[in-house]
């Protein structure tokens, strides 16, 4: 598909759309794949896409390196198909920063249902994006939204303690551990466990894996009563009119589970803990999360859009000069900032 | 984006033990920028050409030491046909014997690679003739 005119592209991405509704796989595949490139095709089929989605329950898994994430996709696949759920699964994988390369091996540990044609399993790149997603995860989970998955779970690369943006692009956040070999738990990974909503300890045939469940249940009720943490959702602001006085961000009071992925001890208790959470999500309108991600979204296309319209033709000369000015401290960067966004039409801001 | 990494499926089907090359391979094109989905051993065709598919692959490389290819290749391709996926670049590597070469190319196998194929030469050829999707 090579970009043509404009009602070129519009037809494409209509008949990609049509054809994805109605169950053709490949061109969900395709329209993913606009998606990560960011090309037109994916803007004009979000549009179409968007309003359709909403129902899907959209989980993050988290957690280090080989705590066993994918295995433990896998065995929610197997879990949520006999329950009868269509699911999809997007696994993103860390790009190299020199090459621009990705080896994206989580597929490898979820092939028991590989040609269930009710599940779906994407693996994307990180493309350079901090945060254990790429930019674009949460589009994807979108479109598959739209595309009628009742699941869709988010495999985030292998997380150290600051990747916590799965939190916004997810409705529950499930954050794994696995069982410590010492006697301690090593590192009190307060950032990942701020955001969860599940605590899994994995490998639960490995010895101490139920010391290092109530250690992290200690650890949890401790926090929770310092009234620390973060707000569901990642922090982010609601956008809506802040009350009087701003709620404190409450912590979490995550669930601590158990769980073996090889052998799926566990994994019924997990799914029934996912719908618990999804179902209190519901009675409190699922307002948190849900605003975020919104947030998030809405915040990333207006940063998008800005970056463009200073570099159209016609303002591409202020905005470098603009820049130049900055460099050589003539102008300082917030008066930069305030003459670019003073100088810039903004009421058709799609023509491009 | 001109510059968006090509997307190669590396899948073993069949019972083939041998994943040293393969993983060789999925490493080494990773470092040539490519995009690489490793599926692992034991594929079915169906795995293949399903995991081709919902990974809108650009290229799918099998890789066959077991000397089972004259069976495995072709269904594979049949069934990439059969996806709509012909416009997929299909090449194969391991053991194949130069008689074989020819049949594989007839059913729509790109190139095949031996032992002691560099990566450089696979990347080459796979930018020299993957086309990258939109
Ligand atoms: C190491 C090895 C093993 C190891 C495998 C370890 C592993 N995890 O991979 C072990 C000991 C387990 C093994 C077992 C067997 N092996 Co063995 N093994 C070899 C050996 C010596 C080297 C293979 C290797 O790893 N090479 C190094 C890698 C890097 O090279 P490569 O795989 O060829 O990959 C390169 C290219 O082929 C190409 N390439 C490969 N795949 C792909 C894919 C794509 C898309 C592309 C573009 C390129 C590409 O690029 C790579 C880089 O250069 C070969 C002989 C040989 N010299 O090839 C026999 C050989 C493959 N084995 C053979 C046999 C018979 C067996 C057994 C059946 C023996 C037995 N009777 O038990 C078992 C079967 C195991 C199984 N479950 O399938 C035969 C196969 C005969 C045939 N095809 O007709 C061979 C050829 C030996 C022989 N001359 O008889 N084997
Ligand atoms: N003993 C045991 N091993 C497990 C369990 N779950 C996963 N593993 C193993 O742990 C290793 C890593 O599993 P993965 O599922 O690939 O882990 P991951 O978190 O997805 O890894 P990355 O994606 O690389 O960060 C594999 O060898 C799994 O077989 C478990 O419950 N018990
Ligand atoms: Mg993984």
């Amino acid at each position: 598909m090579v970009a043509g005119t404009g009602r070129e592209r519009a037809a494409d991405a209509d008949a990609l759309v049509d054809a994805a509704l109605a169950g053709d796989r490949r061109a969900l595949a395709r329209i993913l794949t606009a998606v990560e490139n960011r090309t037109p095709v994916a803007e004009l089929a979000l549009r179409r896409l968007y309003p359709l989605a909403g129902a899907a329950h959209l989980v993050g898994i988290t957690g280090p390196p080989g705590a066993g994430k994918s295995t433990l996709v896998a065995a929610l696949i197997g879990a949520a198909r006999e329950a009868g759920r269509a699911v999809a699964v997007v696994a993103v994988d860390p790009s190299s920063p020199i090459t621009g390369g990705a080896l994206l091996g989580d597929r490898v540990r979820m092939q028991s249902y590989a040609t269930d044609g009710d599940v779906f399993i994407r693996s994307m790149a990180a493309r350079g994006h901090a945060g254990g997603l790429a930019s674009t995860s949460t589009a994807a989970a979108a479109v598959l939204d739209a595309a009628g998955f009742d699941l869709i779970l988010l495999e985030t690369v292998g997380t150290g303690q600051s990747e916590v943006e799965v939190a916004a692009a997810a409705d529950t956040t499930v954050v794994l551990e696995a069982p410590e070999m010492g006697d301690e738990v090593q590192a009190i990974k307060a950032g990942l466990l701020e955001v969860a909503d599940i605590v899994v300890v994995n490998k639960g045939d490995r010895p101490g894996a139920q010391r290092t469940a109530s250690q992290l249940r200690a650890m949890l009720v401790a926090v929770g009563r310092a009234g620390g943490g973060v707000r569901n959702g990642a922090g982010a602001r609601s956008p809506t009119a802040a009350p009087e006085t701003p709620p404190r961000p409450r912590p979490k009071e995550p669930e601590v589970l158990v769980t073996t992925a090889t052998t799926g001890d566990g994994i019924p208790e997990l799914l029934q803990s996912l719908d618990r959470h999804r179902a209190r999500g519901h009675e409190a309108g699922d307002t948190p999360a849900r605003l975020a991600r919104a947030e998030a979204q809405v915040w990333a296309i207006l940063a998008d859009r800005l970056r463009a319209e200073l570099h159209v033709p016609a303002n591409r000369e202020t905005t470098d000069a603009t820049i130049r000015q900055v460099a050589a401290h003539e102008l300082d960067p917030f008066a930069a900032a305030d003459q670019l966004l003073a100088g810039i039409r903004l009421e058709n801001p799609s023509r491009r | 984006m001109a510059d968006r990494p090509l997307k190669v499926l590396i899948a073993k089907p069949g019972l083939d033990g041998h994943d040293r090359g393969a993983k060789v391979l999925a490493r080494g094109l990773r470092d040539e920028g490519f995009e690489v989905v490793y599926t692992g051993l034991r594929q079915t065709p169906d795995m293949v050409v399903t995991a081709a598919l919902q990974e809108d692959a650009d290229v799918v490389g099998l890789s066959i030491l077991s000397g089972a290819h004259m069976t495995l290749v072709p269904k594979v391709t049949a069934k990439l046909r059969e996806a709509g996926m012909d416009d997929v670049l299909v090449v194969v590597g391991g053991i194949i014997p130069d008689d074989d070469v020819t049949e594989l190319k007839k059913v729509g196998v790109a190139e095949t690679f031996g032992p002691g194929t560099t990566i450089a030469e696979v990347a080459d050829y796979l930018r020299a003739h993957a086309r990258p999707r939109s």
